[in-house]
């Protein structure tokens, strides 16, 4: 009688057991974050694979495309009250347009030089975008609300699920299955895979290989933006989200190897968990985890897990 | 000619009524700046994340001068000793990949190094070290005053000049430039490239570290910004601004950053940032060579036309 008195969520905890004196609850609840920054990791290297695989550009911006998906969904929903679901598919649309005009007016002439220019010029970029969006918005973050079909949360037993959370997850890792699948599966894939090797054989071939890769630069920024859009309900929206974390992005597509798509989302996820636990273990080091990883695995196998070169 | 009326200009120009706290740290801007530009203009290895030596370095001079009471000459070598096994350590690793990968590695162990920076319990976090005494020199003269202190750092600046040089117009200079436009066949005629390219990383960075130990000393505090990624972008820009592989570019692309930040910054706020990406835009895509280098090559072009006989 007595345990029936006491909440089942003291009973559960009270048979749960902990591991390295952390409660698992603990544990399970940083494996589900870093699985989410794991899965924006792996979005967003994803899209700095293909942009360089095709362009051979190190797309530095795309932190800052990041940013202004989200920025592009909040404002649609403040100005015009466009929700989540429509802005969704309406923010990466408009970002991707940009990237378009961005890659007719500035990078297509960079093709042919050194690819640290276009590094240079994506940085310049990313600075003119961070500068404008915080004096038209202001440097502190503007809030986003989760929409009503994805609040609350699951309650499956040994720990509490937010719903937007899992959402997240499964949203990024079906967008990368996605862009896997065309990539590696699909005769545009096809395509696309033949002009990274051999541009001017294909164009021979009749494809117009300028227009895809003016395409896959907006497709690969409009992934960046859609992941923007995805975390604009659980980060603040400020100038400032992506460039901190573009530099880890970078150290992700270092540590899987900038070749391979496959690669970018497996090292995103799991540097996303790594980070993660290190957070429960060892709280100072989970902002440097990743860049220390990056410095191992440079030592001990330079062109990165699955990199080509 | 052109250098002894700069020298000129140098030593008489706190005389001249121009603020000499803004030619010091103009001075410590124009180092970084040339540190950098022995990696960039003369080897061809862009580092995206210089500012870690510099501030890194500033950081440790900032610690010593106030906690462990050292002397400022004494506190500027340790700092420099300090960014050159920085440079050492991040060198080794970044030095296994060039290019593209090179550039994306320095950013990130300079990102680590900022975070560091931000946590360790000596460096005061966000508020930077504070309250840094500018001492005196070798205990004979007192660098409190702006003029003594002056000349102490335009030596400093004639004299990494002058180095600079040196390192460029020597054999191993000659190796940098051979690297820089083909590495293979560098290696082939049987250099050891990956040891010339360290050697060079090392010297940019202690380099770098001396420039941000005299600045803290200069302007009296360490601050967190000296570490920031945004920091390694403006030395970036100073460089490719003034002309990489300039001797006076980066010194040029110091002063012309360093004014701009310093008269537009409390009227245009955020702007400035805008102003610094488009300018690297506008140098990206018209102006590869940098103000140096283009008159350079404009006054070359000029000299051709000059004597179109000689070379029929």
């Amino acid at each position: 009688m007595v345990s029936r008195c006491v909440s089942p969520f003291f009973l559960r905890q009270h048979a749960m057991s902990d591991i390295f004196g952390i409660p698992t609850q603990v544990i399970l609840g940083q494996l589900l974050l870093g699985l989410l920054n794991g899965s924006f990791y792996a979005m967003l290297s994803l899209g700095l694979a293909v942009i360089f695989g095709l362009l051979g550009v190190v797309n530095f911006a795309h932190g800052a495309f990041y940013m202004l998906g989200a920025y592009a969904a909040w404002f649609l929903w403040g100005r015009f009250g466009v929700n989540y679901w429509v802005a969704l598919l309406l923010a990466p649309l408009v970002v991707g347009i940009l990237g378009v005009g961005l890659e007719r007016t500035f990078l297509k002439h960079l093709y042919k030089i050194d690819p640290l220019y276009g590094l240079l010029l994506t940085f310049g970029l990313s600075l003119i975008a961070e500068g404008v969006l915080r004096e038209l918005f202001g440097s502190s973050g503007q809030s986003y609300p989760v929409p009503d079909l994805l609040k609350g949360a699951l309650d499956v037993g040994f720990m509490i699920l937010p719903i937007y959370r899992v959402w997240v997850i499964v949203a990024s890792l079906s967008v990368c299955f996605l862009t896997w699948y065309l990539i590696e599966c699909t005769r545009l894939g096809a395509n696309l895979r033949a002009a990274t090797e051999n541009p001017k054989l294909v164009q021979a071939f009749g494809i117009n290989v300028p227009r895809m890769v003016m395409l896959t630069y907006g497709a690969g920024v409009a992934l960046a933006a859609f992941a923007g859009v995805l975390s604009a309900p659980i980060i603040q929206v400020s100038p400032l989200m992506g460039s901190s974390l573009v530099i880890v992005v970078f150290a992700v597509v270092v540590i899987g190897g900038m070749g391979s798509i496959l690669g970018a989302i497996l090292s995103g996820l799991s540097l996303g968990v790594i980070e993660g636990f290190t957070k429960v273990l060892y709280p100072e080091a989970s902002n440097i985890v990743v860049f220390v990883i990056m410095a191992v695995v440079l030592c001990w196998r330079p062109s990165g897990f699955f990199g080509k070169d | 000619m052109f250098y002894v009326s700069l020298l000129i200009m140098g030593l008489i120009a706190p005389w001249l009524g121009i603020y000499p706290v803004y030619l010091m740290t103009l001075y410590c801007y124009a180092i970084f700046a040339c540190a950098f530009n022995l990696m960039l203009g003369y080897s061809g290895m862009l580092s995206f994340g210089h500012a870690a030596y510099f501030g890194f370095s500033s950081y440790i001079t900032a610690h010593l001068i106030t906690v462990y009471k050292l002397s400022t000459v004494v506190a500027i070598f340790a700092g420099m000793t300090t960014s050159c096994l920085l440079g050492l350590v991040i060198g080794f690793i970044a030095i296994r990949r060039s290019g593209i990968y090179f550039a994306m590695i320095t950013l990130a162990l300079s990102q680590l190094v900022y975070f560091v920076c931000l946590q360790a319990s000596f460096t005061g976090g966000e508020n930077g070290i504070q309250g840094v005494s500018r001492g005196d020199l070798l205990g004979l003269v007192s660098l409190k005053d702006d003029l003594s202190m002056y000349y102490f750092v335009f030596l400093v600046f004639v004299m990494v000049f002058l180095f600079i040089q040196r390192v460029v117009n020597s054999p191993f200079g000659q190796v940098l430039k051979a690297i820089r436009e083909n590495e293979t066949r560098a290696c082939s005629l049987g250099y050891f490239v990956d040891r010339q390219k360290l050697l060079v990383f090392v010297i940019s960075s202690t380099l770098a570290g001396l420039a941000g130990s005299l600045k803290c000393v200069v302007l009296g505090f360490a601050a967190l910004s000296d570490v920031l990624q945004a920091t390694s972008g403006e030395v970036i820009l100073m460089t490719m601004l003034g002309g990489a592989g300039t001797f006076i570019g980066p010194v040029l692309g110091a002063g012309i950053v360093v004014t701009l930040q310093d008269t537009l910054s409390d009227k245009v706020g955020s702007w400035v940032t805008v102003i610094i990406g488009a300018i690297f835009v506008l140098c990206v895509m018209a102006f590869r060579k940098g103000i140096a280098g283009e008159v350079h090559a404009f006054l070359s072009r000029r000299l051709e036309k000059g004597a179109p006989s000689e070379n029929p």
